[in-house]
């Protein structure tokens, strides 16, 4: 039962984070991404302390605005200090995750998180931190109940706003002339992803967030053109990565979420060499034995 | 203040080792880190920094001792491998360079932390501390690390030193690089190399997240100080020695606070203070100066805007009211009695009574504005063959920046024309009275 827990909580957070990676990795914000799922740290911090619990919803709603903050700041360097748009996201998120490094150490006595836990997260406890009702009813493990919201809100907002999005992300100048903002849509889909990425932080971790936001996107993209099809293939992936990586992890006795993130690798490296449509060894194939021309 | 006079003194030699090991890591990184931020690969030393973990933990399963030597060869290894990763993956697929980066630096990474923990719970006592690695122990240098660390930082040093000329045109040029027969490839291959040797090295002061700011955000300050690559590697090299040892200051005195982070810190704020305050570059300089060019636009057409009106009755004495003002040219109300003021200020206007007068500077400044504004027109139509009605938008523009050189180059170019292309006299005397 723990392991089906365990995998079903990974599969959740892995299809959610996917979906949006979707269109990060269409927009070129895949860093953007990473520097979100880093800075939202000072957030978390802050929220623990002055909500004194884990899971209240003023903490996704401080992350979220955290996460658009941070994307404010990318912009506003990138834009009115003609920084550079890479180096304006290595600076932003490398600050606020410095700061939240800090309040960590200053307030370690009463924040209920360590540095560890915030980088590699730790999904093996799941079947441990158990929602028991007022009633004395014991209805499974809470995380489980959290990353299924975030799931159900994350796929409500993809199907809802998929042709504000599909647009803003492939056709901008269109989607202003027809009246959708671009800025508005921007920042929603940053929000989700901060909201997302606070949500997997104690089963995933920082950086693992990010593996499931561009790994399984990135193999579906090689797979296929078609933006449907390409979520459809990145969900299948979020699943299959989490069972995968469950039995590794159990096979190596190692962290679930590091395994997990391996056989993303993993399984964006199969498809970067077989993929059918311009994978590698098609490629190879194509340049060494040109078809014959018809005369 | 104690403390201050403790640390900077230097006596205890665990102060000397930390204030030592993270000023060298700091400067080497910063300098290393103007290059790839001048090539717009400011992000791979984020990947770098992720790459490394795995290469560590790899070290230390085949060498089994935690040997820094061992340790930062597999570093090195595992983070090269991520940079040419990096580049055959953008080169030989449809995925864009920053999506391989991420995908490489958390991949890469998940690897790493599948072995760390693979070690830890594997019992062996020798892998206790092989974690600083994630998060650096700044204050926990010790001699030997120290001794490896420096010389490496200095061989960095050096090795930029001895390259200045050959990054430097790489970094801007790289194509103009090529067209000479420089060897660009192979000198990036040595740029790579001294990224991951700066990486692999300043880990161990402030850990993986973190190593990616002190390769960037040195650089990134100092390009909004100056233009000039020597001096933006000196500025560089200052903001990264002054967060290296403010760092190891802050965790001297307050022994709970990570010295990683707070180097970071402290760097950032210098960043962000030259990002606002920084002469030419920074953004509140610049806000001033649109403000003044915006400023300086409106005053010139008021003046512009005395000088038409009184061209009709020939009377550059007469007093006007706001409300002429606005009849002749709609500005708004607020934005034209601010105008007003300034140029009384400055004194180009006169007031009596609420209503406005040129005064002899004034006069002059306006009819040096219309003048332009008619040269130009003239130059726009004779010169480019443009219809005379098309020509009014631009010339009031180009009227605020016509240099006195340019005024006089037109003057001769035009033949001193009597009148614009609407008829209207191009005034030159300056001694109307």
């Amino acid at each position: 039962m723990d392991a089906f827990y365990i995998i079903a909580t990974g599969s959740f957070v892995a299809i959610a984070c996917g979906l949006l990676g979707c269109f990060l990795i269409l927009r070129k914000m895949a860093m953007v991404g990473d520097a979100i799922s880093h800075a939202v740290l000072p957030g978390i911090v802050l929220a623990f302390l002055l909500s004194g619990s884990r899971d209240s919803v003023t903490m996704l709603i401080g992350a979220g605005l955290i996460g658009v903050l941070t994307t404010f700041l990318i912009e506003f360097f990138h834009k009115k200090g003609n920084l550079q748009s890479d180096a304006a996201i290595g600076v932003t998120f490398t600050w606020l995750f410095a700061l939240g490094v800090i309040l960590i150490s200053v307030y370690a006595g009463e924040v209920d998180l360590d540095q560890d836990c915030v980088l590699h997260g730790e999904i093996a406890y799941v079947p441990l931190d158990l929602w028991i009702g007022a009633d004395g009813i014991i209805y499974g493990p809470r995380p489980l109940y959290v990353a299924a919201a975030v799931l159900v809100v994350m796929l409500l907002f993809v199907v809802l706003g998929y042709k504000e999005l599909y647009l803003t992300t492939f056709d901008p100048a269109f989607a202003s002339a027809i009246g959708i903002s671009t800025a508005v849509w921007h920042y929603l889909l940053m929000s989700a992803v901060s909201i997302t990425t606070v949500a997997s932080f104690e089963s995933v971790g920082a950086i693992l967030v990010v593996s499931l936001l561009i790994a399984p996107p990135a193999t579906a993209y090689l797979l296929t053109e078609n933006l449907k099809v390409m979520m459809l293939i990145t969900a299948l992936l979020g699943i299959l990565v989490s069972v995968t990586g469950y039995y590794l992890a159990v096979a190596l006795d190692g962290s679930i979420a590091g395994a997990m993130s391996t056989m993303a690798g993993v399984f964006f490296a199969l498809a970067f060499v077989f993929s059918p449509s311009g994978g590698l060894l098609s490629r190879v194939f194509k340049s060494n034995h040109p078809l014959p021309t018809k005369q | 203040m104690e403390d201050l006079i403790a640390f900077f003194s230097f006596q205890d030699p665990n102060v000397r080792y930390v204030a030592a090991g993270s000023v060298l890591l700091a400067i080497s990184s910063a300098l290393v880190g103007c290059f790839t931020f001048l090539k717009k690969k400011a992000l791979v030393g984020d990947a770098v920094s992720h790459a490394v973990l795995p290469g560590v933990c790899l070290a230390f399963l085949i060498s089994g001792t935690k040997n820094p030597l061992y340790l930062i060869i597999g570093a090195f290894i595992t983070g090269w491998l991520s940079l040419i990763l990096i580049d055959f993956i953008t080169r030989m697929s449809k995925i864009k360079e920053d999506t391989s980066i991420g995908l490489i630096l958390s991949v890469f990474f998940g690897v790493g932390i599948l072995l760390l923990t693979m070690i830890q719970h594997s019992g062996n006592a020798a892998q206790t501390g092989l974690d600083s690695f994630l998060f650096g122990k700044a204050a926990a240098l010790v001699g030997q690390d120290l001794i490896v660390f420096s010389s490496i930082s200095i061989v960095l040093v050096v090795a930029v030193l001895l390259f200045y000329k050959e990054f430097a045109l790489i970094s801007f040029d790289e194509n103009f690089a090529k067209s000479i027969g420089f060897p660009v490839k192979r000198l990036e291959l040595v740029l790579t190399t001294l990224t991951v040797l700066a990486v692999v090295t300043g880990i161990q002061a402030v850990g993986v997240v973190l190593m990616a700011a002190m390769l960037i955000t040195p650089a990134a300050a100092a390009r909004f100080w100056t233009d000039k690559l020597s001096t933006m590697l000196i500025i560089a090299a200052t903001f990264g020695a002054i967060s290296g040892i403010s760092g190891a200051f802050i965790s001297y005195t307050a022994p709970a606070m990570p010295t990683g982070p707070w180097i970071v810190l402290v760097v950032s704020m210098l960043a962000l203070l030259s990002f606002f305050v920084a002469p030419g570059k920074g953004i509140l300089y610049r806000l001033y100066r649109q403000y003044k060019i915006k400023s300086r636009i409106l005053n010139e057409n008021i003046l512009k805007l005395f000088y038409q009106l009184s061209e009709s009755d020939e009377d550059h004495q007469t007093a006007r009211t706001v409300s002429e003002l606005q009849a002749k040219r709609p500005i708004p109300l607020a934005t034209l009695n601010k105008g007003l003021r300034i140029l009384r200020f400055q004194g180009y206007l006169n007031n009596r009574d609420g209503r406005w007068s040129l005064t002899r500077e004034g006069l002059i400044k306006g009819q040096r504005i219309v003048k332009l504004h008619r040269l130009w027109e003239v130059y726009l139509t004779q010169y480019l063959r443009i219809a005379p009605d098309h020509v009014h938008e631009d010339a009031d523009n180009i009227e605020h920046i016509l240099t006195p050189e340019l005024e006089s180059r037109l003057e001769a170019l035009l033949d001193y024309p009597d009148s614009d292309p609407h008829s209207s006299t191009i005034p030159y005397d300056p001694n109307i009275k």
